[in-house]
């Protein structure tokens, strides 16, 4: 398996580690309904999902990854951070 | 040209001929009750039946199970023909009297993780909600050929769960003596206690050195597919229709309660619906509007060529979360970690694959001319503590048997019966009690054996 | 038989080897079958479940029978196949799976009891008494299973792994694949051209074929010239591919054989491909009738393969039984070498009629008789029965393409009926595109033009251009397959040659109702074997087809998973033995621990120092003890550089410590030291560690060992995703810099005693922190305490830590101090009551560690939500105490479960377990850390400790976790 990392290119998978759905997070104070629901509960398609990935022995990007979960073929990969992409900083 | 000892003889006796095979199998498969012989009485598999059956061309044998259609209606159905859903329908059927009842299979039954897993079954669990129900299991698992009458080889060969350090050791003492407290067996074993028993094992100059082992003797491995079929044949002649390429696409629901569901063979109606597509759980509850704590993981698992016995036990190691077992046809069976990425692919890819190899020749060098034969993969449905859930959900009548992460095999019986008992009485079975849906949302109750923590993907 | 002046592999020079102790003679480098086949030896092994003898069926990696095993002690390898092992002088290869000899195996009575061994026999017997499974039926059937032993001995061969990356893969070079590569590398791509045999050409090494106009073998010769030339081209021998994997990765085994004087390699690669044209061939199919598995009856191409490649016949008076165009071949080369052909027995009644040898059409081979080597086969045709001499028959049932590699991510092939086999799907596998046999191209003209046009098309897919490519003109002989799958008749017509699957099984599996495919296999073992079916799967799809009435379409599909073939676990795992297994993590203060005798341990991927015995001392408890006392008494030296160390810099640094810690951060001033813990998303402790304010916006953050890269990653997730709009930069310095515990009462002397006048202990307060200038090295200075000692941790660039080490332990041992190791650092901090993870074990609230007062309600923590949960916050969970023994003589264990002392043992007593214990030598007893339900509110209760692996049953005090100075003074002092 290879994914795309938007700083360093098309890598092994072993570069990298996964973190499972890409979700936007509650705010901190809304509830525990919210959080139980971000936390636990999950579409979980048979199909494109959004996900994180960490080049966690790369660069030390989060990188927003569309893959299809029966077929594995990436669709998309992006910085969670884009503004990383100048190297600058923010 | 020459043709020397060139004879002609009259056309030969057929002992088979393709046009009686066809009318054979047409009737077994539709008229002749399953399970039964040409007579129509009950066929029990024993020694002496497969010697007369052998004396008389083998010709009696009718089959495991009917092909029946779907009715209109049941009582109840079970969605998924995997173990778990079988297991179900039978002890609906013999410990409730419950056999107006269908089990529908989108593909062939045990087609799912029931025929894809590593085989091994234990109760070695130590956290209350596990302990009680694993120990459950493993008691049905060794009166379950009999029960069943069929020969899921059942092997009580022991496992160890190798240690490498003090903190793995401290880990082992508590869950041995947690499984001694739940009334099962464990014994820890010291490093020369085990090389005694299992000498081929790298004891000199490992990376990660073995000190030790936590051994249940109890414990073994079971022909996967047997217990499938075993729970079939046996569900099947208690009456309970098993309905194979039956794919599930809708549960129909009014008022909160579950009224049937829509399948690739037309609608059947039912006032209590079961789920039990462990694999696919969040496809089938999406069917009814609801979103389970699940995500779906590919495990890997190989087998080498055939071997002469070279492993006695199951055996697993800390490091490296290896496992490997010799099935009885000699081929070494084993694997190791997910492969750590949402997939419904049921294959893995190399990174897992050459870190399996690497742990078998870090811990066990003498097996590096074994031959991987096959590898392949179970979809598993992951749960955020590791653990499953037998539960009512929001909808009446409308039943959920998911998320048995990578440790469904070892309790298929346990969860057939517990799930019947919550089908048939509307309460928890005791040894079940703790699998409840709403564990996660109260954080009362958290199964986390790995104690990894209580959030996806880090089991 | 060896036919002189015969086989286009020329004439190599004779090695001597044996087969079964036999001493015999052989050609270099051909297979051990040609070299057997030559010497007349056709009964090579033996069959799986009812041991019947059997010879070589096949010429390649397919080969269900021919397994045998080489070489003695760690050497020996088992299931070999001989067809594809290379012959060098002093092989020493020898049957399996029979006893005492392939020739008279005592468990050939299987063979006699088959009527009650068939399909499925074991799941119905074997049941009573239940016990008797593991003692005696179970043995039994080990014993007899299984093929070829392992020696038991520690591997020792040659194992590597290698990453390669290319434009273009080809797999095969067969005339579809040389043609491919030749097209693809003029045109400039980077390509890998892989193929499972020693010598490139494929099938074309065992025809007789011409291609322009010239022997095939010159075409080869010139093409591979070529392809050598070429600088972009890696043309790989003996390389089979054996996995397809995602995003065009493929796994392939690279295999050197052993040879003469040269011990046999293996290189497992993973292979990265833009695009790959698979152009691995076809493989021949047998036919199912009576006995059809005799010594000397063999595939029709495996005949030639013999007879053309490697100027063998196997056998005298041959006779071939075939459906189609290509088998006659077999006739023809036979009697061109010379060879008598008794005759061609061919099902079709058009079949092709031929001046050399006699056909007998529409007619079939209904048994075969000759138990270790074929005597004499039945046929049957409209005029009856008919038996024939012979002594090999040479079947071919078709071809079925090799598309193994297009099933391996899920696709399923497509039956061809014109063809009468699976073709794959285009896009089986995303970029890989079939070409020439392995799609139904079966002619070696439609090869190669397949192979060109699949190279133009992965040129087009690569953005490159190219010409038409020039095709050498080949021949184009006609198929004319009609299918044959088996032949009706009394006894066992085999489908599954090595597993002893016969048509009466498949049959016997229908009428059982194992009717699905998948069924069928897995209630058979059809295509379980060491071949995975190679040779099998499609003649069973069709047995179970018709046994069902059902077409083979509609039956299902047959599929394949990796490997291609069996690949050694040494290949795949190389590198991992002994110390391979994992990467090593020294400290600097390694080498300096080991003059010293230190006990290492493993800590994840580190060694630590677990002790440092002096002599004298004959146990670790003494030098433990002895440790803890310069601590207590003196000053001690620990390498703490294990410990996670992440710099954080930025505006916003204070905000993220804040954010991710559940205390108040954002007040901590420069030079101070602030104690923190973390939570997990779901609400539960991650992590503790301290931070230190370095200066304005610069703070250094200390993580557990264990948890420090999942403390890394999740800060990078929280500055990344979470809150991107921070301007703050994290970054792991843990290597850069080596850190010391410098512990006890004497340590502020030491430290005078090092830095001189540029240490003043009055601007030390305890947590406070900065920089110490030592020598020419700046160092910087913590004063926090993991022992309850005044303590600083004295920390400087990696490259220094040995030689501050050394100077530290002779400043320490010149005031009664020393260096101590992990046991009497978890000591000293139990004695305290700190955390490690055994208590923060990742189930651990912050409520149960006794945690729940540090968490500030008035900033939003990750965590903060989930940890109020009710589940999380009860007052009945199991919670951190201490406990002692009643007796202080009694001991105490880690993992051992506790009880009410009136409660029974058994687990719906139970009330918690024992986290973490140690000797206190200050104490003079046990003391141990315990979770326990509700055990804050049960302080100065007795409780029960049950271990039942060391056979303790103690009473125990439950105490507060702060067994030591609970004030506090010592640290600080």
């Amino acid at each position: 398996m290879r994914i795309t990392c938007p700083l360093c290119g098309e890598r092994d998978r072993r570069e990298f580690t996964y973190r499972g759905a890409a979700l936007d997070a509650p705010a901190a104070d809304d509830g525990a309904e919210a959080w139980h629901s971000h936390v636990h509960l999950r579409q979980n398609p048979a199909g494109p999902l959004e996900e994180w990935w960490h080049h966690q022995q790369g660069c030390g990007s989060w990188i927003r990854v569309r893959r299809d979960t029966v077929s594995h073929v990436m669709l998309a990969s992006a910085l969670a951070k884009p503004e990383d992409a100048d190297g600058g900083s923010a | 040209m020459s043709v020397k000892g060139a004879q002609t003889q009259s056309a030969p006796l057929r002992s088979w001929d393709w046009k009686a095979w066809r009318i054979a199998v047409r009737l077994n498969g539709t008229i002749r009750p399953a399970g039964t012989d040409a007579l129509g009485v009950v066929m029990r598999f024993s020694g002496w039946r497969v010697l007369r059956e052998g004396l008389s061309g083998n010709r009696g044998w009718g089959p495991h199970w009917r092909d029946p259609d779907p009715k209109a209606e049941y009582d109840a159905v079970i969605i998924g023909g995997g173990g778990h859903g079988l297991a179900t329908a039978y002890y609906l059927a013999k410990d409730h009297g419950m056999t107006n009842i269908a089990v529908l299979e989108r593909g062939y039954l045990g087609g799912g993780n029931v025929g894809r897993n590593t085989t091994i079954v234990r109760a070695n669990y130590y956290l209350p909600g596990n302990s009680e129900f694993y120990s459950h299991s493993l008691k049905l698992w060794e009166g379950l050929e009999q029960d069943l009458n069929y020969n899921a080889m059942m092997s009580q060969r022991g496992i160890l769960n190798v240690f490498h350090n003090d903190a793995q050791r401290d880990a082992a003492v508590r869950r041995a003596n947690a499984i001694i407290n739940q009334g099962d067996d464990a014994e820890i074993l010291t490093r020369a206690q085990l090389r005694d028993m299992v000498p081929q094992l790298n004891y000199d100059g490992n990376r990660f050195p073995i000190q030790g082992a936590l051994l249940q003797r109890r414990a073994g491995t079971a022909r996967h597919d047997a217990v499938a079929w075993g729970f079939a044949r046996a569900a099947d002649l208690r009456g309970v229709d098993l309905i194979q390429n039956c794919e599930v696409t809708g549960i129909r629901t009014e008022g909160g309660r579950v009224t049937g569901v829509e399948t690739g063979r037309g609608t059947i109606r039912a006032k209590t619906v079961a789920m039990a597509a462990a694999g696919r759980s969040s496809q089938v509850a999406a069917l009814a509007g609801l979103t389970l704590p699940i995500e779906s993981y590919v495990l890997q698992a190989f087998v080498t060529e055939g071997l002469k016995p070279i492993i006695d036990h199951v055996i697993t190691f800390a490091e490296g979360h290896l496992y490997i077992s010799q099935s009885d046809k000699g081929g070494l069976v084993f694997g190791s970690y997910l492969d750590l990425y949402a997939s419904y692919a049921a294959r893995g890819n190399l990174p897992m694959v050459e870190h399996t190899m690497e742990a078998c020749m870090a811990m066990m060098p003498a097996i590096g001319k074994a031959k991987l034969l096959r590898g392949w993969g179970g979809i598993m449905d992951m749960t955020p503590d590791g653990s499953p859930i037998i539960d009512r959900t929001p909808i009446e009548g409308l039943y959920l048997n998911a998320g048995w992460c990578y440790g469904g095999f070892k309790a298929t019986p346990a969860s057939g019966q517990c799930y019947a008992h919550l089908i048939a009485t509307g309460r928890p079975h005791d040894a079940a009690a703790g699998f409840r849906l709403d564990r996660f949302e109260t954080g009362r109750g958290l199964m986390d054996e790995e104690a990894t923590g209580a959030q996806h993907n880090l089991h | 038989m060896r036919i002189s002046g015969w086989g286009q592999s020329g004439e190599a020079r004779e090695v001597g080897f044996t087969f079964n102790g036999q001493a015999l003679r052989g050609r270099d480098g051909e297979p051990l079958a040609a070299a057997l086949l030559a010497n007349g030896i056709h009964l090579v092994g033996r069959s799986f479940k009812y041991h019947r003898p059997r010879g070589i069926l096949t010429a390649g990696s397919e080969e269900p029978n021919a397994l045998v095993t080489l070489g003695e002690g760690a050497q020996q390898e088992p299931n070999v196949r001989a067809t594809t092992l290379p012959l060098f002088e002093g092989l020493s290869a020898r049957s399996q799976n029979c006893w005492p000899s392939v020739g008279f195996d005592v468990m050939a009575l299987n063979d006699l009891a088959a009527p009650f061994l068939g399909a499925g026999f074991y799941y119905k017997t074997f049941m009573w008494p239940a016990e008797f499974w593991e003692r005696l039926y179970e043995p039994l059937i080990r014993r007899a299973a299984g093929l070829g032993a392992l020696s038991g001995a520690p591997d020792d061969a040659a194992y590597e792994k290698a990453f390669g990356f290319c434009d273009l893969l080809v797999v095969g070079a067969g005339p579809a694949g040389l043609m491919a590569a030749l097209t693809a590398a003029r045109a400039g791509l980077d390509v890998i051209l892989c193929d499972e045999d020693v010598t490139p050409g494929g099938r074309l090494q065992s025809e007789r074929d011409t291609i322009a106009d010239a022997p095939a073998q010159a075409w080869i010769d010139a093409t591979v010239a070529e392809l050598d030339s070429c600088d972009n081209v890696r043309r790989m021998a003996r390389t089979t591919v054996t996995g397809v994997y995602d995003q065009g990765t493929y796994a392939a085994l690279e295999m050197v054989p052993q040879s003469s004087g040269r011990a046999g390699r293996a290189c497992f690669w993973r292979l990265m491909a833009k695009r790959a044209i698979l152009a691995t061939g076809a493989l021949e199919r047998p036919i199912a009738f009576a006995n059809n598995d005799r010594p000397g009856i063999m595939m029709a191409g495996a005949v030639r393969s013999y007879l053309n490649r490697w100027g063998v016949a196997p056998g005298e008076r041959v006779s071939v039984f075939a459906n189609n165009d290509h088998a006659h071949r077999t006739a023809r080369d036979l009697v061109a070498a010379g060879v008598h052909v008794a005759a061609v027995i061919d099902s079709r009644h058009d079949a092709p009629q031929s001046d050399l040898f006699r056909v007998i059409r529409g007619a079939t081979v209904c048994n075969a008789s000759g138990r270790r080597r074929l005597e004499s086969i039945t046929l049957r045709s409209v005029g009856g029965e008919e038996k024939l001499q012979t002594d090999c028959l040479a079947m071919s049932g078709g071809w079925n393409p090799t598309l193994h590699l297009t099933c391996h991510l899920n696709a399923r092939p497509r039956w061809r009926r014109d063809l009468a086999c699976f073709i794959p799907e285009p896009d089986a596998v995303p970029g890989l595109d079939p070409a020439g046999a392995c799609r139904g191209r079966f002619s070696t003209a439609q090869a190669l033009q397949d192979g060109a046009d699949a190279a133009l098309r992965a040129l087009k897919a690569l953005g490159k251009s190219a010409g038409p490519a020039d095709v050498p003109k080949a021949e184009a002989d006609s198929y004319g397959i009609q299918p044959l799958w088996s032949v009706p008749g009394r006894g066992r017509a085999w489908v599954d040659f090595q597993n002893d699957v016969t048509v009466k099984d498949i049959c016997q599996s229908a009428a059982e109702n194992f009717r699905s495919v998948e069924h069928m296999k897995r209630y058979t073992t059809q295509g379980m074997a060491t071949d995975q079916g190679k040779s099998s799967n499609v003649v069973a799809l069709a047995v179970l087809a018709e046994a069902t009435d059902r077409s083979i379409a509609e039956t299902g599909t047959t599929t394949f998973r990796p490997p291609f073939v069996p690949v050694a676990l040494g290949a795949m795992g190389a590198g991992a033995t002994g110390m391979g297994f994992a990467p090593r993590r020294m400290l600097s203060s390694h080498q300096v621990a080991e003059e010293r005798g230190a006990t290492m341990m493993e800590v994840g991927l580190w060694y630590r120092a677990s002790y440092f015995p002096k002599p004298g001392e004959t146990s670790w408890r003494q030098s433990c003890d002895r440790e803890v006392g310069y601590v207590r008494n003196a000053v001690g030296i620990a390498d703490v550089s294990t410990l996670g160390k992440i710099d954080i810099q930025g505006p916003d640094a204070a905000r993220l410590l804040e954010y991710v810690y559940v205390n108040r951060f954002s007040k901590l001033a420069p030079g101070r030291v602030r104690y923190g813990l973390m939570l997990r998303e779901d609400g539960f402790v991650m992590d503790d560690g301290t931070t230190a304010c370095l200066g304005e916006n610069h703070y250094v953050m200390t993580t557990t060992t264990a948890a420090a890269g999942q403390a890394m990653a999740h800060l990078e997730f929280v500055t990344q995703v979470l809150q991107p709009q921070w301007n703050v930069r994290i970054s792991s310095v843990t290597e850069q810099w080596a850190q010391f515990s410098i512990a006890g009462p004497k340590a502020r002397a030491l430290l005078q005693d090092l830095a001189g006048a540029g240490f003043v202990p009055s601007d030390w307060p305890f947590m406070s922190c900065g920089q110490l200038q030592l020598g020419d090295v700046m160092a910087r200075l913590f004063r926090i305490s993991f022992s309850g000692e005044e303590a600083y941790e004295l920390a400087v660039p990696s490259r220094y830590g040995e030689s501050l080490f050394r100077l530290l332990l002779e400043r320490a041992e010149a005031v009664g101090g020393g260096p101590y190791g992990l046991e009497a650092l978890n000591v000293l901090r139990l004695e305290k009551g700190f955390l490690t993870h055994a208590e923060i074990n990742g189930t651990a609230s912050l409520h149960d560690l006794g945690l729940e007062e540090m968490m500030n309600p008035d900033a939003p923590c990750v965590g903060q939500v989930m940890a109020g949960r009710e589940g999380l916050v009860a007052r009945d969970r199991m919670r951190l105490v201490g406990i002692r023994p009643t007796d202080p003589g009694e001991r105490l264990s880690a993992g051992a479960h506790l009880f009410d002392p009136d409660d029974s043992v058994e687990r719906k007593n139970d009330q918690g377990y024992v986290t973490s214990v140690g000797h206190s030598p200050t104490l003079g007893h046990m003391i141990g850390l315990a979770l326990i339900k509700s055990g804050p509110d049960r302080i100065g209760d007795p409780i029960r400790m049950v271990d039942h692996t060391a056979g303790l049953d103690v009473i125990c005090d439950i105490v507060e976790p702060v067994f030591f100075d609970p004030e506090g003074e010592r640290a600080r002092g």
